[in-house]
């Protein structure tokens, strides 16, 4: 360890046994983060799991802030707490989702998924100890996510994906709408189109 | 911090996701595990992005690109899963077979003008459903 002082990424790291604070923050809230992601998939209650997936999106957001990624951190709140939970929120609402337990939120394909994932769990997380053992990420230098630094990277070197992105987002809008969209609404009868007018919107 | 941590993380909530995908019935709940997974991929992309300390910020721009892609995903997800449910009455992934080679609960499918009545056409493929079942 000695012989290769150049390399301050490998060489003189503090090991798994002698964790910093950050770390120690980061295990802590990465083991709410996935308890509440386990429960999101297991639970049998839906808009339980709704509101358990806000727990482990916020969890990710204090990860993205532990990794001094900041703008991120307020996006991920933003989009995904604020926006995407709510649309699942009033998808399980319009779908007329059970409240109570529903004895049937799970498919019958549960040995298997539990086989794949749990296959999956052990390979990935082997390979991934086993190949970033000694890596060390530097959060004392400056922080690489602020707001500042990620607009001049968004508007400088991205701006061409971000317009395409615009595009995308638009091509989803419009989508979105066709598809939500009553076709032959004349030829349906009123009291029908009624009730799907105020269910698909 | 060392990198093993957010990689794990990472990892660990992909599969969790992954696994609800699988074993999940409603639709909803299969869109929120995909939720999970692009999240996992997310938390890889800002934890590898700090680490490399890139000068294009690659990781972090590629993570926004992907929380954009997400909404609109999931917007057209729920819209689909919408129309389904008016179409069919259910919102359940294993009896939505109509495109099964054996088909057999075809003729017992009311046409889609029939679904549209919400209390009685709710009944209706469910009933279907389950005769197959």
């Amino acid at each position: 360890m000695t012989h290769v002082p150049s390399v301050p990424l490998a060489a003189g790291h503090p090991g798994f046994l002698s964790p910093t604070g950050v770390e120690i923050a980061f295990v802590l809230v990465g083991v709410v983060a996935l308890g509440a992601a386990v429960a999101t998939v297991t639970t049998r209650q839906l808009v339980h799991a709704a509101l358990w997936l806000v727990v482990a999106l916020g969890g990710v957001a204090v990860e993205y802030l532990l990794l001094t990624a900041e703008f991120i951190a307020w996006v991920q709140v933003l989009i995904y707490v604020g926006s995407v939970v709510v649309l699942l929120l009033f998808g399980l609402m319009l779908t007329r989702a059970p409240i109570g337990r529903s004895p049937e939120a799970d498919s019958g394909n549960r040995p298997a998924a539990l086989t794949v994932a749990g296959g999956a769990a052990v390979l990935l997380v082997v390979l991934v100890v086993d190949a970033f053992r000694s890596t060390w990420i530097r959060l004392d230098v400056p922080a690489a996510g602020s707001t500042r630094l990620t607009g001049e990277a968004l508007f400088r070197n991205w701006v061409l994906p971000f317009e395409a992105l615009s595009v995308l987002l638009l091509a989803a809008l419009v989508g979105a709408i066709v598809l939500s969209r009553r076709q032959g609404a004349s030829a349906a009868p009123p009291e029908a189109a009624g009730t799907s007018e105020d269910g698909g919107r | 911090m060392h990198l093993a941590y957010p990689a794990v993380l990472s990892a660990l909530l992909f599969c969790t996701g992954l696994y609800g995908v699988l074993a999940r019935r409603n639709l909803i709940l299969v869109l929120m595990s995909v939720e999970l997974m692009l999240n996992a991929v997310n938390l890889n992309l800002v934890a590898f992005d700090v680490w490399l300390r890139d000068a294009l910020h690659a990781g972090q721009s590629l993570a926004l690109f992907t929380i954009a892609i997400a909404a609109a995903e999931i917007g057209i997800g729920l819209a689909i899963v919408l129309l389904v449910y008016r179409n069919r009455g259910t919102s359940a992934v294993d009896r939505l077979r109509l495109l099964r080679d054996d088909s057999r609960d075809e003729p017992a499918q009311p046409p889609a003008g029939a679904a549209a009545a919400r209390p009685g056409g709710s009944e209706g493929p469910d009933t279907s459903g389950e005769a197959t079942e």
